[in-house]
């Protein structure tokens, strides 16, 4: 196995009494394609929210990259640059602006404020949102007001800003929900070759779209890891059955 | 026979002296008292009998008939005793009869009779004499009276007696002072008679010993009375110490430049005992200077070069040296002068055993007063953290609970307060008035609050700095509606009389009944509130529609009806508030603008969401003012700045208040 | 070859057609104006005239903040202020002098520096009891550095506090009440007569400008009409550059989804400190022009209505437009002064009677609400109907 590009080790968290992830462990190689599932409230959310500094855990570690890098102490905005991008559940592109200004803000360009404010279009950026665009089914609404645009299109277009920050690990908030068959199978598609450079995790409720992932899977429940494995080995551990079915 | 049962203590806490003379007195008012023993003494006979003695007017005659006067102890006789000092008695040479004269034209007298007053006859000015005492006689008789007004049978004119005493008392009251607190009666005023015994005592006593006692037992007593004649006897000079005598009671060694005494009063001391010149001051030399102007020039300096205080120095030097000014030279200073002299503090008192004592006291006094009014800045401070409550309660239930900030809040306050203005203008009785007036108040805002949040609000719940610039223009049109409604003068709220007044715990720490009132009302708001969210059916709707709407409507509850409430209610409160803060403070379409931005330090800084938080708020702010504000007291301006400069630095610490909720519940 | 301003104005024409309609206005004022036209414009109006243009360029200042990047900020008067004070200090201390210098010139001896600085003192301070020069008067006689601080006071204290409400992650309604609180702070502790800036006396005499005595006010007013329409135009131009450039789609992204743009790894707080420090600066030059048109400047005109004006003015005019920020100041403020300037005629119908100074407030706030509640895109959103309708 490869060396760990993040690497969670026992962390803890609790809102008023109520632990939210409760002692876990977890890594994900370079590269690495993973699908998480989990009942309501297993702690995916948080978890995910612990990894891009939103959270902060009471106990445990996060260790980013081949430096060890703790993520702890870094702030959300940091912790993008180092390359975690991170989609959320709802759609959330910023709707008042174009397809085109959306990737522009996420293309992986220096993000001080005074490199933004002399910002001077170039044909490099250009080309690379037109690249990214393509990739992603939207070339032809590069100028379309992105509020405008059906929420898978929406959907899409966040995975498109995160392909454009160039992350080295992509963390996916349920990225099927709401979608059409067809576009669940586009998505699909997308994450995979995303996969193919970059670290990727899902979050997913739906079986069949993470069976039609067709990588590793680990199960969350009441903030730990209950099972990890293939779709197929974890769906016949006891336990798994157990939450999933016993109540 | 009253003159010779008060004798004999008189005497015993007189001094030697004194005890003579009133023996000698006893003796000679018995003897024609006795020999007339059978015929009541009267006025007139008194006076017939001793009319040579009063013209003559001896200190050694007048005694027994002043006492015969006042045992007489009727108020003819007392006036006589007045009329006597104030030298307002004449006699008829004829016959020696003693009279009140008036003048009348043509330096004629019209006489009246002593006793009536009745008019007896006009006489020309040569026929009468006015009687004249002399002031050792006067004092006599001064002594005389306040000793029969401290013994009157009236109360009235016995406190009468000891307060006119307690502004110009000299040694001679102290001992009649003394005899009347033995028989005082009344315990109250008796009190008061031992207090001022005591600052009598304190300036006139005869030992240093009964002096310093009275000091010491005066340390008890906070009264600025007190002070005041703690610190007479404390009254000091700073003089030079060569000029004062080596019996003289120096307090301490002053140096030139201490605090109330600068170089310039060192200076001038040294002047006065002509051990110094003045130093001419800029003004003078530049004076002088003009006043030696020749033909452009002053000296060999043309003028238009003096411009500068360094070439006017030098044509001021060049004066000296022609001798045409003062002598002054560029490094004279009073600074090295008065060093070479040594100041002393001298107190005005010479005993330095009671000078001491009372700086002991006073010390003692300072302490016990700095305590008082640390403790009276605490119910200070839990007063207006209880006017905040009242203030930021209604808020804290709108904007914590419903995350909707209203900006008219405190024109909600305000519409309260003009609620009890208008029912006092139908119902005189103001305990009625007020009675009626809360609940009328929290209907109106309550009303004025649902039509807000049905018309207003309801459309912006998705908008919130929409609805805070929305319900600000509510806020405008509100407040310049009372104007045209209510003027901008301020209106009264006039609280019932049991509310007058105010506690008094002692001299320093005092607090009015209607901010404990105040204090009551928060407290009472704050109980039913936590009861009403916590333990009804309303609270469990309100917070479930709180923590999750859509949930909320799905099990029956309508959400919208509770937004209604909730808000209806958070204004009502605003209402409830606006009287008694009323009453507290002026009525003005202003008032709420006042409070607004507290209101809204107190939610935030509480922590949003719960009631609890609202308290510790409130007191955190109240506290922090008072607090502020005693440190600098002469500048409330200050402290409110500095007050919220603080807050938003403590907002760096608890973004989300003191009682902070944590988790996804908190939300973003 | 396109320069990058060619293409700036290609791409946006509004800035072409402000710049025109401002010079076109500023024409007609100059020839209207007693000065050197016609005269049918009154000095007074030039003046209010030349306020109503600073007015608009705070609103320019206010719609970046809020409009754009979300931030409703209830102290940009404050700003506003606070360079009016810096400009202020120059023109008291300076017109002092010169009066100072005038009236001791006929003395017997001729003034030396210290009793110049005591007169001064004496005339500036005497009304709060000091005759003292307080240590912030330091470089009152230097323009050049009362300009510098015209910018850096404002902006230092914008930084500061930009700074410590940023840094806590202090958002919405909350920083709108803390930026509030921030004003009120400043305007209580200017009304302290040891403020050392005259308590609530303000500074007065502003008009005067110091060495211009012999220059009429018709005159003046006029350039003073100049400069602030000058600013008014540098300052849509800077907005356009902002707001049509990537830091205008950073600084949206912040308004519509703060989150978002800090997992896109941008540092929010950074920008957010950037242009509310701009737009602080952007208010104080308004003011800094402002002022020695009105003539006074107290503390009161700081206070947190001010503010809120401020924000009305924005929301009617149209937010996350420029112009529409333009628009609403100029509309409000100049209704504002004919409503309560009496020039609009009262109602008189039978028992109705409507007075206009005193009902102005009323219809104010019950407007702003109807403007919030069915127009939330101001009278801006008139031009996007209207630019539908041509689109069809």
């Amino acid at each position: 196995m490869n060396e760990a590009l993040l690497e969670v080790r026992d962390i803890s968290v609790s809102f008023d009494g109520f632990k939210a992830i409760n002692a876990l462990s977890f890594s994900i190689a370079e590269g690495e394609l993973r699908a998480i599932i989990g009942p309501n409230g297993a702690g995916k959310t948080t978890f995910m929210d612990i990894v891009t500094g939103k959270t902060k855990p009471d106990a445990g570690e996060v260790i980013w990259g081949e430096k060890n890098v703790s993520l702890l102490k870094r702030q959300e905005s940091q912790i993008a640059r180092l390359g975690v991008g991170r989609k959320f559940q709802k759609p959330t592109v910023f709707e008042e602006q174009t397809v085109y200004e959306n990737l522009l803000m996420a293309l992986d360009n220096d993000r001080s404020p005074f490199a933004v404010l002399f910002y001077r279009h170039n044909e490099n950026d250009n080309q690379r949102i037109a690249a990214l665009a393509e990739e992603i089914g939207l070339q032809d609404h590069l100028e379309k007001r992105s509020g405008d645009l059906s929420h898978g299109q929406k959907q899409w277009l966040e995975i498109g800003m995160l392909l454009a920050q160039e992350p080295r690990l992509l963390l996916v908030d349920e990225p099927a929900a709401g979608m059409t068959l067809e576009e669940r199978q586009k998505t699909v598609d997308l994450l995979r070759r995303a996969a193919q450079t970059r670290a990727v995790v899902v979050v997913e409720h739906d079986m069949d779209f993470v069976r039609n992932l067709d990588c590793r899977v680990t199960v969350l429940h009441e903030g730990s890891v209950l099972a990890e494995g293939s779709l197929d080995h974890v769906t016949e551990n006891q336990d798994v059955i157990g939450v999933y079915l016993g109540r | 026979m009253k003159g010779r049962v008060l004798c004999p203590f008189i005497c015993l806490e007189t001094n030697v002296i004194s005890r003579l003379f009133f023996l000698l007195a006893c003796l000679v008012i018995a003897l024609p008292t006795q020999a007339q023993e059978g015929a009541a003494p009267s006025l007139k006979s008194i006076i017939a009998q001793n009319a040579p003695d009063i013209i003559k007017g001896s200190v050694r005659t007048a005694p027994p008939i002043i006492e015969a006067l006042v045992d007489l102890d009727e108020p003819e006789a007392l006036r006589f005793l007045s009329l006597w000092q104030e030298k307002s008695l004449w006699y008829r040479k004829a016959d020696d009869q003693i009279f009140i004269a008036e003048e009348r034209e043509d330096r004629t007298y019209e006489l009246f009779d002593i006793a009536t007053l009745a008019p007896v006859e006009t006489l020309p000015k040569k026929q009468i004499k006015q009687i004249k005492p002399n002031s050792g006689l006067r004092a006599l008789i001064d002594e005389a009276l306040v000793i029969s007004r401290l013994k009157n049978d009236d109360i009235a004119v016995r406190q009468e007696a000891v307060s006119s005493l307690s502004r110009l008392a000299n040694e001679q009251h102290l001992a009649p002072l003394r005899a009347a607190i033995e028989v005082e009666p009344n315990q109250d005023l008796k009190a008061e008679m031992e207090r001022l015994e005591r600052f009598m005592t304190i300036q006139f006593g005869t030992s240093s010993e009964e002096r310093v006692e009275a000091i010491q037992k005066a340390s008890e007593d906070l009264s600025i009375e007190t002070r005041a004649n703690l610190n007479r006897i404390i009254s000091s000079n700073i003089a030079l110490r060569e000029s004062v005598g080596d019996d003289a009671n120096i307090a301490r060694q002053v140096m030139p430049g201490e605090e109330d005494f600068s170089i310039e009063d060192a200076y001038q001391l040294l002047i006065n005992n002509d051990l110094a010149e003045p130093i001419p001051t800029a003004s003078e030399r530049t004076q002088i200077l003009i006043d030696n102007i020749g033909e452009g020039k002053v000296g060999q300096f043309t003028i238009h070069n003096l411009d500068t205080q360094k070439n006017r120095d030098a044509a001021y030097l060049a004066l000296v040296a022609e001798g045409k000014a003062p002598f002054w030279s560029p490094g004279l200073s009073a600074d090295i002068l008065v060093e070479q002299f040594e100041f002393v503090e001298v107190y005005d008192e010479a005993n330095a055993q009671v000078t001491a004592a009372a700086e002991a006291a006073l010390k003692e006094i300072e302490t016990r007063v700095a305590m008082s009014e640390f403790m009276d800045v605490l119910l200070d401070a839990i007063s207006l953290a209880s006017i905040y409550f009242l203030a930021a309660i209604g808020l804290a239930i709108t904007f914590g609970v419903m995350r909707v900030i209203n900006m008219a809040h405190g024109e909600f306050i305000m519409m309260g307060a003009y609620t009890g203005f208008v029912v006092q203008q139908f119902i005189t009785n103001y305990t009625l008035s007020i009675i009626i007036a809360i609940p009328l108040a929290f209907a109106v805002t309550f009303l004025a609050g649902v039509a807000l949040e049905r018309l207003v609000i309801r459309h912006l719940y998705h908008r919130p700095l929409e609805t805070l610039l929305a319900t600000f223009g509510i806020s405008i049109a509100l407040q310049q509606l009372a104007k045209n409604i209510f003027g901008t003068q301020a209106r009264p709220l006039t609280a019932p009389e049991w509310l007058d007044g105010a506690l008094v715990i002692n001299d320093v720490i005092s607090i009015s009944w209607i901010r404990i009132a105040i204090f009551g009302l928060s407290i009472l708001f704050f109980v039913v509130l936590l009861f009403v969210l916590n333990k009804t059916r309303f609270g469990l709707e309100t917070r479930a529609v709180t923590q999750n709407r859509q949930m909320a409507a799905s099990m029956g509850i309508n959400p919208n009806f509770i937004n209604m409430l909730t808000f209806g209610l958070g204004s009502g409160i605003a209402g409830i508030a606006g009287v008694a803060i009323g009453l507290y403070a002026k009525v003005t379409s202003e008032m709420g603008s006042d409070y607004i931005v507290q209101s809204f330090m107190t939610v935030v800084v509480g922590g949003v969401g719960n009631i609890f938080g609202t308290l510790a708020g409130a007191v955190m702010i109240g506290f922090l003012q008072k607090g502020i504000e005693w440190f600098n007291p002469a500048n409330t301006l200050a402290a409110q700045t500095y007050m919220i400069i603080f807050i938003i630095i403590f907002i760096q610490f608890r973004p989300r208040g003191i009682i902070a909720l944590k988790g996804r519940a908190a939300g973003d | 070859m396109q320069g990058p301003l060619t293409q700036f104005l290609m791409k946006n024409p509004s800035v072409l057609i402000f710049l025109g309609l401002l010079s076109a206005f500023t024409m007609f004022a100059a020839i209207g104006s007693e000065a050197f036209g016609i005269g049918f414009i009154s000095t007074s109006m030039i003046k209010t005239l030349g306020k109503t243009l600073c007015f608009c360029l705070i609103a320019i200042a206010m719609d970046l903040v809020w409009g754009y990047c979300g931030i409703l900020s209830l102290g940009h008067f404050a700003f506003f202020g606070l360079g009016g004070y810096m400009i202020g200090m120059w023109l008291m201390y300076e017109r002092t002098r010169l009066i100072v210098e005038n009236s001791m010139a006929n003395a017997a001896l001729p003034p030396t520096p210290e009793e110049i600085q005591e007169a001064i003192g004496t005339q500036i301070f005497g009304v709060v009891g000091g005759a003292e020069i307080p240590v912030i008067w330091s470089f009152a006689h230097s323009l050049p550095i009362q300009l510098a601080f015209v910018v850096l006071v404002p902006g230092l204290l914008a930084l500061i506090f930009g700074w410590l409400a940023f840094r806590s992650r202090v958002t919405g309604v909350y920083l709108s009440i803390l930026t509030q609180a921030m004003t009120l702070a400043l305007a209580l502790y200017l009304f302290q007569n040891d403020s050392g800036l005259r308590g609530n006396n303000g500074l007065s005499g502003l008009q005067n400008i110091p060495g211009l005595d012999h220059v009429p006010q018709s005159h003046i007013s006029l350039y003073f009409l100049l400069a602030s329409a000058f600013a008014l135009g540098l300052g849509f131009v800077i907005a356009k550059l902002i707001v049509e450039n990537k830091m205008g789609n950073v600084i949206m992204g912040i308004r519509d989804n703060e989150a978002r743009v800090r997992f896109l790894g941008y540092h929010v707080e950074t920008y957010k400190l950037f242009i509310f420090t701009l737009t602080a600066i952007m208010a104080a030059i308004a003011g800094a022009i402002y002022y020695p048109q009105a003539g006074i400047i107290n503390p009161a005109e700081i206070a947190p209505i001010a503010s809120i004006y401020l924000a009305v003015w924005v929301a009617i005019g149209g937010r996350g437009r420029i112009y529409g920020a333009v628009i609403g100041a100029a509309l409000v403020s100049m209704l504002s002064s004919l409503f309560t300037g009496g020039q609009i005629p009262n109602i008189e119908w039978g028992p109705i009677n409507i007075v206009w100074v005193d009902w102005w407030l009323v219809l104010l706030g019950v407007s702003f609400v109807a403007v919030t509640l069915y127009a939330p895109k101001g009278i801006g959103g008139l031009f996007d109907i209207i630019k539908l309708e041509r689109n069809k």
